[in-house]
């Protein structure tokens, strides 16, 4: 990974109250690469991606998007967003508004994109997405995996620097994963950079190129996809790791 | 069977000649429509004005006791004093104190029009109320939403432009629907401040004739009003009920 980080984590550290969720974080994501964050429930994956996407304030350390910090005190976080995408987990599109509303709201509202322009663009990219023909439908018409994928999109029209994916699948029905994966496989055939918080095993052994497992808010492993499946040298990512694949038998 | 129980029991009472003569006269009903109508133009045009009023007040106070910057205390506080005292003091004894006691103070800037003054009134008490419906309505938009507009780019004034407000305000249109309600009957109590809305011409009517017909056809014009809007209202919840129970079955 020789090529300059898009983003760049240096001792994040982040409280809530007296309780560390992210304790030092130190993580970089080179242009064109995918970093998985995998972990249990509470390790500390979300808050990071949302620290990254100013949702949330750090307490200590930097963030740099591009080289140029951003999480200095002071830094306006809404240009710093728009030049971001992040995927929740619920999706959280905006249910009073059509599908192709919620597409083109932040590229029209926030970028200032001309309507006609956003709309083509909208129209465009849920077409390669394999929404046509959905656009005047509301959220709640569509099903989990259109949903998501409807929420990618609208991450997708501000033009991000870096994608953030916020377990993009585990809201989803099993048969419904792979419509959601395929897209992600796609964009990262189109050299998009992601940060991605996954408990799809499968997926971040094919298309990350660095995993790093979090425990207790602490990066305590990471390396390549193949190193940390089959060989991880950290007893809490081989525990993490056998639970999971238990899980999955049954 | 019940409907008709009770018909037959105000029918076969000892005072129902009484009653017939004194409340339901064909002949004082015709007499009184020469002259209400005026009077409930005036509780019309009460009614459309203070309501836009409320609605705009109702609205700046809720969005004022949601603002989170600890500079903008001072303002939240006098929101919640205003609200609460509003809300604490029984609408009577507010009509009073507009009506009456600021006249009293003599300011050249006060109208001495009761009218205005009670409507004042009347809009003070029904804002602090509509603000509490407001309030409820934007605390119930999941915290994801306004999460998901910051995170596509949009400011924290566009996200509740664009995103919390049209939720909020859809969740609260039949709580806000029952204020109008109660508030189409309230503007009858400005009469005690001498305005000759209709509920004051019937009680004119009522004492020159020594028969309170007038009083039942000043009933008839409020509920050719009132009625409407609460059709309208268990027409939205009975929408809003299969909204969610198809929301369910999906």
């Amino acid at each position: 990974m020789s090529a300059p980080s898009v983003l760049e984590l240096r001792g994040v550290t982040k409280y809530y109250g007296e309780r560390e969720v992210l304790g030092g974080i130190d993580l970089a994501v080179a242009e064109g690469c995918a970093v998985a964050l995998i972990g249990s429930s509470g390790s500390g994956k979300s808050t990071l991606l949302r620290c990254v996407d100013l949702l949330e304030e750090i307490d200590d350390g930097d963030i740099y998007l591009d080289g140029v910090a951003i999480t200095d005190p002071g830094t306006d976080p809404v240009p710093i967003r728009r030049r971001l995408g992040l995927v929740f987990q619920a999706y959280n599109l905006f249910p009073h508004k059509s599908v192709i509303d919620n597409v083109i709201l932040g590229a029209v509202r926030a970028q200032g994109m001309k309507h006609d322009e956003a709309l083509a663009a909208g129209h465009a990219l849920l077409d390669r997405f394999g929404l046509a023909g959905r656009e005047r439908d509301f959220p709640d018409r569509l099903s989990g995996g259109q949903q998501q994928r409807v929420a990618i999109v609208r991450a997708l029209m501000t033009k991000p620097r870096a994608l953030l994916l916020d377990e993009v699948t585990s809201a989803l029905d099993p048969e419904l994963v792979g419509e959601v994966l395929g897209i992600i496989a796609e964009l990262k055939g189109d050299g998009m950079t992601m940060l991605i918080a996954t408990h799809e095993m499968s997926f971040a052994r094919e298309f990350a190129d660095e995993v790093c497992y979090l425990d207790g808010g602490r990066i305590v492993e990471r390396g390549r996809p193949e190193q940390i499946f089959s060989d991880p040298e950290h007893p809490a990512t081989r525990r993490f790791l056998a639970r999971l694949l238990q899980s999955t038998r049954i | 069977m019940v409907i008709l129980g009770v018909a037959l029991a105000i029918l076969l009472s000892p005072g129902w000649r009484t009653v017939r003569e004194k409340f339901l006269s064909w002949h004082f009903f015709k007499m009184s429509l020469s002259s209400l109508p005026t009077g409930f133009w005036v509780d019309v045009r009460m009614f459309l004005i203070i309501e836009a009023i409320v609605l705009v007040l109702g609205l700046a106070i809720a969005l004022i006791r949601t603002l989170p910057a600890p500079v903008l205390f001072p303002v939240r506080a006098v929101a919640v004093v205003f609200v609460d005292v509003m809300r604490g003091v029984p609408t009577l004894i507010l009509l009073y104190i507009f009506g009456f006691g600021f006249l009293a103070l003599g300011f050249s800037f006060i109208p001495g029009d009761e009218t205005i003054l009670g409507g004042a009134a009347l809009a003070c008490s029904y804002s602090a109320y509509v603000s509490e419906v407001f309030r409820a309505g934007i605390e119930s938009v999941n915290p994801s939403q306004p999460a998901a507009a910051l995170a596509v780019g949009l400011t924290r004034t566009q996200a509740l432009r664009y995103v919390v407000l049209p939720q909020a305000i859809r969740a609260v249109v039949p709580p806000l629907l029952n204020d109008f309600i109660g508030l189409t009957k309230d503007v009858a109590l400005v009469s005690i401040l001498g305005p000759q809305e209709i509920a004051r011409i019937a009680q004119i009517n009522a004492d020159y004739y020594f028969n309170y017909t007038p009083y039942v056809a000043a009933a008839v014009f409020y509920l050719v009003i009132t009625l409407p809007l609460i059709r309208i209202v268990d027409h939205m919840r009975y929408r809003g009920l299969q909204r969610q129970n198809a929301l369910v079955l999906m």
